[in-house]
């Protein structure tokens, strides 16, 4: 099975099964949340001498996108503090659940049916998107949207049951859940048999040793990393240490057939879009398109606003759509133009992630110097704490920097481009449903053109 | 049971402390460092400008303004006021200190070229709070006089070459002194004073282009070589972006000024803009300049407007500066001797 359980390793699993040591980085975690928030309202208001800006786009977007969704998935999720209030409300404990009868604040109410996908994420997402260049950039934007952020979570806990706000508002939740059926992490069960034979389904309706899993999912039927948080809840609920947490193949997830959705496709579609988007407005030469993305609410960003909607939500996905169409009429194949939709959708995650990092690359080599000056004046009022306030600002390894970018770009091209030939295959592994793959494959490539066109040059 | 609970209370303090200490420490740091502390933030005009734009002082009392802009180099000084302005860079924290004698509203202003607007970069500083009587500024002499800043002033009469000023002090013997005093050279337009002089009878034996040499010198003796420095520096600074350097109403700035007449009614703040209220700048080598006396330069640097992007200059410049500045504009008409001159 190409699979190594690490809860196998006596540390790893001392550290994962005890409740303490994901507390303490997640309480942590949520100090400098809180003081990122701080600081982008009482700090200084210039971007790049704020810790909020520094430390939230640069410093932790830097770690999130080149090195924990790409190799961890949702490791992220695990000790993300922006749950920690609304669950202690929700449960009326930090630890284990309290004892029976005793319970914490929420209505408990089950998330609406309607709703129970990611389009609200996916809107969320292009939202944040739409306002970037502002939220990127101005430290009391940055610290407004995670109050907000912060915020809804709590009030989503306090009206819902479990994580709601995780599975399916947070915008940044659904762009790592996306790619983390990349990563080459996974918890899943040892055996299924031994769930469907479990009566109590503890991982899911919780026990005495933990919660019911806060991702509303029943581990014993997870085949994908999508919408699994790894906050290891069910490592704790399950009394037959059925649950392992695998290091597995790259993509694993990826062709997989259960459990495709369109909200996926679409989603997989919008962040392709809003990486070419972003590096365009952050990174493009274009002035006007700059200023346009920078003025939100002005005339020039709505036109801004306009332009990006019509080609994230309109153009590309009719683009796509057209491709996988293309693609079945060369096989002669009259089915279900959507169900090929979604299906090749999922070949766009490799290149979508790597123009993520790709762009990222480039952002955070260029602007890492920031943090330097503000490691010793954290809140941009002059101070020197640690010798390091007038270290000037110096672009990273610019000269080998292109040629890194290239290479993610075509890495993640040529992995989409083998997978579009594996999903084409799904059909049959005849010559003819290989056509299907033709067209996508053209779309990939034109995709990539154009993003080494922003990113490159 | 009991430890259970004993340890879910330690799990609460332990998600207290560390979640509470940073944010709580930063609330803390910024107490003693906001006392006296007023943050001004320089961003172009475009979006937004200073920000805050209005602050308040107290007579007597010192306040410490920290600096900083998000964008591209401003610079601060204080309109009517001798202190040097002070640059803010672009992620840089500038501290000074201001104390005011008197109260008044101060204009604040952007001292380096930041951008196409940079001129509306500007904010006031309220000061209250002393017995002693405002700083009042005495009307600006155009308002006296009842003249109409926005009325054409055509010359109708001009020279055949550059009046020389030097050429001019050598034909003065027979010319009254009346023509050489202050106050009629402010009230008359070059051209006005030429013509006063062709129908002076004790001046008949002069030709057109004497005149207008003699003319030269009595402008010029109305100045002095450092009104014209002091001019010259503030042409240089505040007005050669727009008029450019040789006063043709050329300058960097005028392509910028092109772009705003094609761009929308509303800029990125909001702020609603006529289409039409802005216009090539003025070309002070025209001879229709000549038509303009020192009075109405005055006004119109003073008040600005004049159905173009010309900004108000009144509260950012001193009386004395802005007739030197007066005085330097006739340089583009005259050939003055700027090391020759008297007084």
């Amino acid at each position: 099975m190409n699979r190594y359980d690490l809860l196998r390793l006596p540390p790893v699993r001392a550290v994962l099964a005890s409740r303490w040591p994901l507390l303490v980085i997640r309480a942590a975690a949520l100090g400098g949340y809180l003081l990122v928030v701080v600081a982008g309202w009482v700090g200084t208001p210039v971007g790049n001498r704020n810790l909020s800006v520094v430390l939230v786009w640069i410093a932790w977007w830097a770690l999130l996108i080149l090195l924990a969704v790409p190799l961890m998935g949702r490791a992220w999720c695990s000790i993300c503090p922006v749950p920690i209030p609304g669950e202690w409300l929700q449960h009326g404990a930090v630890l284990r659940p309290p004892p029976a009868g005793r319970r914490g604040w929420s209505l408990g109410k089950r998330w609406p049916k309607v709703l129970r996908n990611t389009w609200l994420q996916n809107a969320a997402f292009v939202i944040v998107t739409l306002f970037g260049a502002v939220v990127l950039t101005q430290p009391r934007v940055t610290a407004l949207v995670l109050a907000l952020l912060l915020l809804a979570a709590v009030l989503t806990s306090l009206i819902f049951e479990r994580r709601a706000f995780c599975r399916h508002l947070c915008p940044v939740g659904g762009f790592i859940g996306l790619y983390s059926q990349a990563a080459p992490l996974e918890l899943r069960v040892k055996d299924t048999a031994l769930c469907a034979g479990h009566r109590e389904k503890t991982c899911f309706t919780g026990s005495s040793d933990g919660y019911g899993c806060p991702w509303n999912l029943f581990p014993g039927g997870m085949v994908k990393n999508v919408n699994c948080g790894l906050c290891m809840e069910c490592v704790q609920t399950c009394p037959h240490d059925n649950i392992a947490l695998n290091v597995r193949p790259f993509g694993a997830d990826l062709m997989q057939p259960r459990a495709r959705r369109m909200d996926e496709a679409a989603k997989a579609l919008i962040l392709v879009g809003s990486a070419a988007a972003y590096s365009a407005v952050m990174l493009g030469p274009w002035s006007q398109l700059k200023t346009a993305a920078y003025s939100a609410g002005s005339a020039a960003w709505w036109a801004f606003a306009l332009v990006f909607l019509t080609l994230v939500l309109g153009v590309l996905p009719a683009a796509f759509y057209l491709a996988v169409w293309a693609g079945s009429a060369l096989t002669g194949s009259r089915r279900g133009g959507r169900q090929a939709f979604v299906r090749f959708a999922y070949s766009l995650v490799p290149l979508g992630m790597a123009a993520w990092i790709a762009f990222s690359l480039s952002f955070v080599f260029t602007n890492g110097s920031y943090f330097w000056p503000v490691l010793s004046d954290p809140m941009g009022w002059g101070w020197n704490l640690l010798g390091t306030a007038d270290v000037p600002w110096t672009p990273y390894l610019t000269g080998i920097l292109p040629p890194i970018q290239a290479t993610v770009l075509l890495a993640g091209m040529a992995w989409s481009t083998g997978l579009t030939r594996r999903l084409a295959a799904e059909r049959g592994p005849s010559p003819r449903s290989g056509r299907a793959a033709v067209p996508v494959i053209l779309f990939h490539l034109a995709t990539t053109a154009v993003l080494l066109w922003l990113l490159v040059g | 049971m009991a430890s259970r609970r004993l340890t879910e209370w330690l799990g609460r303090a332990v998600v207290v402390l560390l979640a509470a200490g940073p944010p709580s420490a930063a609330l803390l740091a910024r107490g003693f460092e906001a006392r006296g502390v007023v943050a001004l933030q320089g961003v172009m005009p475009e979006t937004g400008g200073w920000q805050p734009a209005t602050l308040t002082a107290t007579v007597g009392e010192s306040i410490r303004l920290r600096l900083t802009s998000s964008d591209v180099m401003h610079g601060f000084a204080i309109g009517r006021d001798n202190r040097p302005p002070v640059d803010v860079r672009p992620g840089q924290v500038t501290d000074i200190m201001l104390r005011f004698d008197r109260p008044g509203t101060y204009t604040f202003y952007c001292t380096r070229w930041c951008g196409p607007n940079h001129w509306r970069m500007r904010g006031t500083i309220e000061v209250t709070g002393s017995a002693v009587a405002p700083d009042v500024s005495a009307p600006a002499p155009y308002l006296a006089l009842g003249i109409d800043l926005d009325a054409p002033h055509p010359s109708g009469v001009q020279p055949d070459g550059i009046p020389s000023a030097a050429r001019g002090a050598m034909l003065e013997a027979g010319v009254p002194e009346a023509y050489f005093a202050r106050d009629y050279v402010r009230r008359h337009s070059p051209a006005a004073a030429w013509r006063a002089f062709r129908g002076d009878s004790g001046m008949r034996a002069y030709s057109d282009q004497q005149l207008w040499d003699l003319l030269a010198s009595v402008w010029r003796r109305n100045t002095s070589a450092a009104a014209l420095e002091t001019g010259r520096r503030l042409y240089a600074r505040n007005c050669a972006a727009c008029h450019g350097p040789a006063g043709r109403g050329d300058g960097v700035m005028v392509a910028a000024l092109r772009e705003a007449l094609r761009a929308p009614a509303e800029d990125a703040v909001g702020h609603s803009r006529n289409r039409h209220t802005v216009a090539k700048p003025a070309d002070f080598t025209d001879p229709d300049f000549l038509g303009a006396s020192p009075v109405l330069l005055h006004g119109k640097i003073v008040r600005g407007g004049m159905g173009t992007g010309m900004p108000y200059w009144g509260p950012v410049f001193t009386d004395p500066e802005i007739w030197a500045l007066v005085d330097f504009l006739y340089g583009f008409q005259f050939a003055y001797d700027p090391q020759g001159g008297q007084q």
